[in-house]
């Protein structure tokens, strides 16, 4: 390991533990590749057939509507098995995971999701038959205006 | 007087100032997540309590019973003797009639019913009296609102009048409207009341927020009601 | 029991996708605020989603601190014969809920 990547990733493990929730919003980005290899087990991850809905710029970043919708026939033999989402400035990146198979006829899954500041989310589908793509969209986040009774609770 | 006249004229909903996204998940009558609150108030008021009868008891279907009412509030109740607003006579009605414990301000349990019983207003035009024994706290209401307050030495109406629909970094300013609370507010993650906003802005402007019930509070709450005459309520809400 | 919400159409399709929507009410408390007298508040997330139409798994899902709070979900299922579908979730306190509504195939 590089020097460079140790302190990146020590940074961002005892960020986590040291630092309050507030100084957290600022927290660096972190290095998503290790999750992703989790669910490919090394397995090559191509582009395309991944449509993503996210605003261009998310007011809140407690609730950001996100959209997913992977091209896939859905049948028993040819389908999206599982859509991880991965937010690589959270505190956590592993935002959620879908397991859903022929039965759901439609790959498309609709949620809200917290982003930490603006960022790249990553959506990592996996098909039958170990295939996956994978899909990366930016979203800006801004913060609010107004000195707010929440940020005196953080 | 005037600027009041002609706002009053134009009132604009809160949820107008709001995104694209955030409109859409307030009119998504299931996405909506104050629905969650009205739900559960929904339940709250066709159970018995175990002090007492349950709500629907003595008020029938709250669809009947309670169209229209919260858009009379706040108002001079005469059993309690000053201006309360339609969370504080819930609270009243359940202590009196229900024998129940007293509720803390902002508790879930009083949020879900005050959130229910407005959501039977959504639609109906807010029409509050400030004329008799309402007046003199409207008039207490009137005064807060225009008075300067806080290390910001801002007032209500320098924003909500003579700045709304002006952005402030990446907000837009609102009117300062009320027909949408009991509202959802994505910072707070939870739904909240009128009050609770108006505290947020105490601490906006750096002043000294009013404990949750003070007088002050409900005295604007009723200025508001008055300022945004006609203004059809949308309980739950939906905010940033 | 945790309160939530569920939709289905009021009649689908035989063999036709129709969308599921779910709505729960959870904080999704992330451990990383605190509350008023500055004490962390511990994490506390619905961490497992599990759904059923007519007793089979149709569609699962966990959750992480990065999802919102009350956390909204949407997704599509097909059903070949009328029955019920079953929304399942528990959070890390073992809390659980349960949601169900039928699905008519006409």
């Amino acid at each position: 390991m590089k020097r460079r990547e140790f302190l990146v990733s020590t940074g961002a493990t005892l960020g986590l533990a040291a630092l309050p929730a507030a100084a957290q919003k600022f927290q660096p980005v972190q290095d998503i590749r290790p999750l992703i290899a989790q669910v490919t087990g090394g397995a090559a991850v191509e582009s395309g057939g991944i449509e993503v809905e996210l605003p261009a710029i998310a007011e809140n970043g407690n609730s950001v509507p996100m959209r997913i919708k992977v091209e896939s026939p859905m049948t028993p033999q040819d389908h999206v098995s599982a859509i991880h989402i991965f937010a690589e400035r959270n505190p956590r990146p592993s935002v959620a995971t879908f397991h859903l198979g022929a039965r759901s006829g439609r790959a498309e899954i609709s949620t809200r999701v917290r982003l930490a500041g603006t960022q790249k989310v990553t959506v990592l589908a996996a098909y039958s038959g170990n295939r996956f793509r994978m899909k990366q969209v930016d979203v800006l986040v801004t913060s609010a205006a107004c000195l707010d009774e929440a940020m005196a609770e953080t | 007087m005037i600027a009041v006249l002609f706002f009053a004229a134009s009132a604009m909903a809160g949820v107008e100032f709001q995104s694209a996204d955030v409109r859409a998940l307030q009119a998504d009558d299931f996405a909506n997540p104050g629905m969650l609150w009205v739900t559960k108030g929904e339940r709250a008021w066709r159970e018995p309590v175990a002090t007492g009868a349950a709500c629907q008891s003595c008020h029938g279907e709250a669809s009947k019973s309670m169209k229209g009412v919260a858009a009379a509030y706040p108002k001079f109740d005469a059993t309690i003797g000053r201006v309360v607003n339609l969370d504080e006579r819930i609270e009243a009605c359940r202590r009196v009639n229900q024998k129940a414990p007293a509720l803390p301000a902002e508790s879930e349990e009083r949020l879900v019913l005050s959130a229910f019983v407005a959501h039977q207003s959504r639609g109906l035009p807010i029409q509050v009296s400030i004329d008799g024994l309402a007046k003199a706290t409207f008039d207490r209401g009137a005064a807060l609102y225009f008075t300067r307050a806080g290390q910001l030495n801002l007032a209500c109406t320098h924003c909500h009048d003579r700045a709304w629909g002006k952005t402030l970094l990446n907000e837009t300013i609102s009117q300062g409207q009320p027909e949408g609370w009991p509202a959802y507010r994505l910072e707070w993650q939870s739904l909240a009341s009128l009050q609770r906003r108006l505290r947020a802005c105490f601490y906006g402007v750096r002043a000294e927020q009013p404990p949750f019930g003070d007088p002050d509070l409900v005295a604007l709450e009723l200025y508001l009601a008055h300022r945004a005459k006609g203004l059809p309520m949308s309980v739950p809400g939906v905010r940033r | 029991m945790m309160n939530g919400r569920l939709q289905v159409p009021p009649s689908v399709k035989k063999g036709e996708p129709f969308e599921v929507r779910v709505l729960m009410q959870h904080p999704m408390e992330t451990g990383f605020r605190r509350d008023m007298n500055g004490k962390a508040i511990p994490t506390n997330i619905v961490n497992q989603v599990r759904v059923t139409l007519a007793g089979s798994e149709l569609f699962s899902a966990e959750l992480g601190t990065g999802l919102s709070a009350n956390p909204y979900l949407a997704f599509y299922a097909m059903a070949d014969a009328s029955g019920e579908l079953v929304v399942e979730w528990s959070d890390d306190r073992g809390e659980k809920g349960r949601m169900a509504a039928q699905v008519t195939v006409a």
